[in-house]
């Protein structure tokens, strides 16, 4: 049992191949239904990232990790993504943006908002050690205000538990 | 808004007549809840003084209760005029009784006697017959400066006697508050012990999908009558909570910048950030006395405890722990501050002095405790507790002995203590629910009940009595 839901048991790397997948099979069916409609007008379309674009950076980066239950502790695939980003965000260092932290339902409000405070604050100090500069960046916790998944159960909990990077689109 | 328009809207009778929406119409009328009925004088023969030693009394302290038959016939319009008013007292009077589980309102169909006056006693062998304890009678009058008049007696059948008798003014509008103050006089009279029902709830009002929830803070009666909403949804507003005065409320809403603790007075709508704080401040409450905020304020990847005083703007830090300190809140003489840290490992109950200090642990039953809140009496805190993913409410003495859980299931959160401590409200969320919603349960964890909100709710925070 936990704070904020149950660990699937599985570990991140299971859930984020999911996720992963299911992504890219919702970008296949848009592609399908907008070649059925349209034929000649395909601008907006581009499914391949422009370089540098924040689609790329959610594409082949990747734009969030997950966490344990009522942790704030990095998985080992965590890290691996966190470092792609720090390698992006380097690279493209135009871009400002936040870290947002969130929690699942499986907690209370008040204590889901620091426990969400403390996954964004370790994502910060994570990026900011791989040399990204802190000036680019802010951190919100949501608590468990915002999830991204609501069916009830551990697979959907682990969704929740996790810090976002959202690139200041302004920047 | 400035410390002065607290303390102004604050004094006397105003209160009575607090409606955000409409400020400037609102009528100024004073509303005695303490006005003895004089009819004594009025008509001599009705010198019914109510002897001690009653035979109906209610004992609410014992195990199993048994919910006192009562006849509320429907009160008399003085006036023809004052006729539909007064069956909606009667009504609201007769639901705040049979909700509070302790009462069991008869069937108007049962009654024998039709109670035409106010004025006589009544025939209280008819009242007997229908096994009723006791007897209320009431009238409302239309005075000649527009105010309502309302008098009720309220009768121990069983011993042929009046137990209570007062009156009322006020401005017409005002008529259900006038029928939750009968109710809570009856309450008081027959139970010992102290009302509640002349009170309001502030909440968070949920419409939407959960990826989407519109947020907005909303306050109502009691009964879930007279809903109001007090933000407009564009921000997310998140634990109202209410001042002892009952004209603010304290919240933390993600506005520009960090999502913080604000102020809002709902007579005037106007609204002020509480502290300066770098980062997030969040989980606020207010101080017994109402010149404090108490919160919790974000430091990198800890959260400590701070209050300020409202009027200096003085902030003091009460914990620094490398930890989660968080859902603060005051015992009800201001001197000691119960709240929940993770310092130990996982959440627990923690109490330590109001000025900060040393603070102990309170609570080692099985499981995470959460959201720690005193009751008003001072004899209980009510929590939240996570054990075996169950989300149970319940209630522990203040050094932690004697808990008890009341309602125990997928999601219960957030307990707040009626005025009068006997009874609590949560909210609750069902496996695979669509969304949340209020519910009250009494401490003896009987008389489980939802209460009625538009759209879903969460985060209740019960005020103090109104009057």
């Amino acid at each position: 049992m936990g704070l904020d839901g149950s660990n699937g048991g599985t570990g991140m790397n299971g859930m984020s191949i999911v996720r992963g997948a299911k992504f890219a099979a919702i970008i296949v069916a848009g592609l399908m239904i907008a070649g059925c409609a349209k034929q000649q007008d395909t601008t907006g379309m581009t499914a391949a990232a422009v370089p540098g674009s924040p689609q790329d950076f959610l594409v082949n980066v990747g734009d969030r990790v997950f966490f344990d239950t009522d942790s704030s502790d990095l998985s080992d695939q965590a890290r691996a993504t966190l470092d792609k980003q720090s390698e992006w965000l380097n690279h493209y260092n135009r871009y400002n943006f936040t870290i947002e932290g969130h929690a699942d339902e499986r907690g209370t409000r008040e204590y889901n908002l620091a426990l969400g405070a403390r996954r964004a604050e370790t994502v910060r100090e994570y990026l900011v050690s791989r040399g990204v500069s802190a000036q680019r960046m802010r951190t919100i916790s949501y608590g468990k205000e915002r999830p991204v998944a609501t069916c009830d159960d551990i697979s959907c909990w682990s969704q929740n538990r996790r810090a976002v990077i959202v690139l200041d689109q302004s920047s | 808004m400035n410390s002065n328009s607290i303390r102004n809207n604050s004094s006397g009778a105003d209160k009575a007549n607090a409606n955000i929406m409409k400020p400037s119409q609102m009528p100024r009328s004073p509303m005695s809840r303490r006005r003895v009925l004089a009819l004594g004088a009025a008509a001599g023969s009705l010198a019914l003084s109510s002897r001690a030693g009653a035979v109906v009394r209610l004992d609410i302290t014992q195990g199993n209760i048994q919910p006192l038959p009562i006849a509320i016939p429907n009160f008399i319009g003085g006036t023809q005029d004052d006729d539909e008013t007064a069956i909606s007292v009667t009504q609201v009077i007769s639901a705040d009784l049979q909700r509070s589980g302790l009462f069991a309102p008869i069937d108007p169909a049962a009654f024998l006697e039709k109670i035409a006056t106010v004025d006589t006693v009544p025939n209280f062998p008819d009242w007997r017959t229908i096994n009723a304890q006791a007897l209320v009678t009431g009238r409302l009058t239309r005075q000649g400066d527009g105010r309502l008049k309302a008098e009720f007696r309220l009768w121990d059948v069983v011993a042929g006697q009046q137990l209570a008798g007062q009156q009322y003014f006020t401005t017409p509008d005002n008529w259900r508050r006038i029928a939750h103050i009968i109710a809570d006089a009856i309450y008081e009279r027959i139970t010992g012990e102290g009302g509640y029902f002349d009170s309001r709830v502030v909440f968070v009002d949920e419409t939407g999908p959960k990826i989407r929830r519109v947020k907005r803070l909303a306050i109502m009666d009691q009964d879930g009558a007279n809903v109001r909403y007090l933000t407009r949804g564009d921000e997310l507003v998140l634990t109202p909570r209410f001042s002892p005065s009952t004209q603010e409320i304290t919240y933390m809403a993600y506005g520009e910048g960090d999502p913080r603790v604000y102020l809002l007075n709902i007579e005037t709508g106007q609204r002020e950030i509480v502290g300066n704080f770098p980062g997030m401040s969040f989980a606020p409450r207010f101080s017994p006395d109402g010149q404090r905020v108490i919160m919790s304020l974000q430091e990198n990847s800890n959260s400590n405890l701070f209050v300020m005083d409202l009027r200096s703007k003085a902030t003091t830090r009460l914990t620094n722990t490398q930890a989660i300190d968080t859902a603060p809140c005051y015992s009800p003489d201001g001197t000691q501050i119960c709240f929940e840290s993770d310092r130990g490992g996982q959440p627990q109950i923690y109490v330590m002095p109001a000025v900060g200090g040393p603070a102990q642990r309170i609570s080692f039953g099985d499981g995470i405790y959460s959201t720690p809140v005193w009751s008003p009496s001072g004899d209980y805190i009510a929590f939240t507790r996570q054990y075996e993913n169950k989300f149970a409410i319940g209630v522990m003495k203040p050094d932690g002995s004697g808990e008890r859980i009341l309602t125990e299931g997928f999601h219960n959160e957030g307990p707040t203590f009626a005025p009068n401590g006997r009874v609590i409200m949560f909210f609750r969320d069902e496996e695979g629910g669509p969304g949340p919603s209020l519910f009250t349960i009494d401490i003896a964890g009987r008389n489980d009940q939802k209460v009625p909100t538009p759209s879903f709710a969460s985060d209740p925070a019960w005020s103090p009595l109104l009057s």
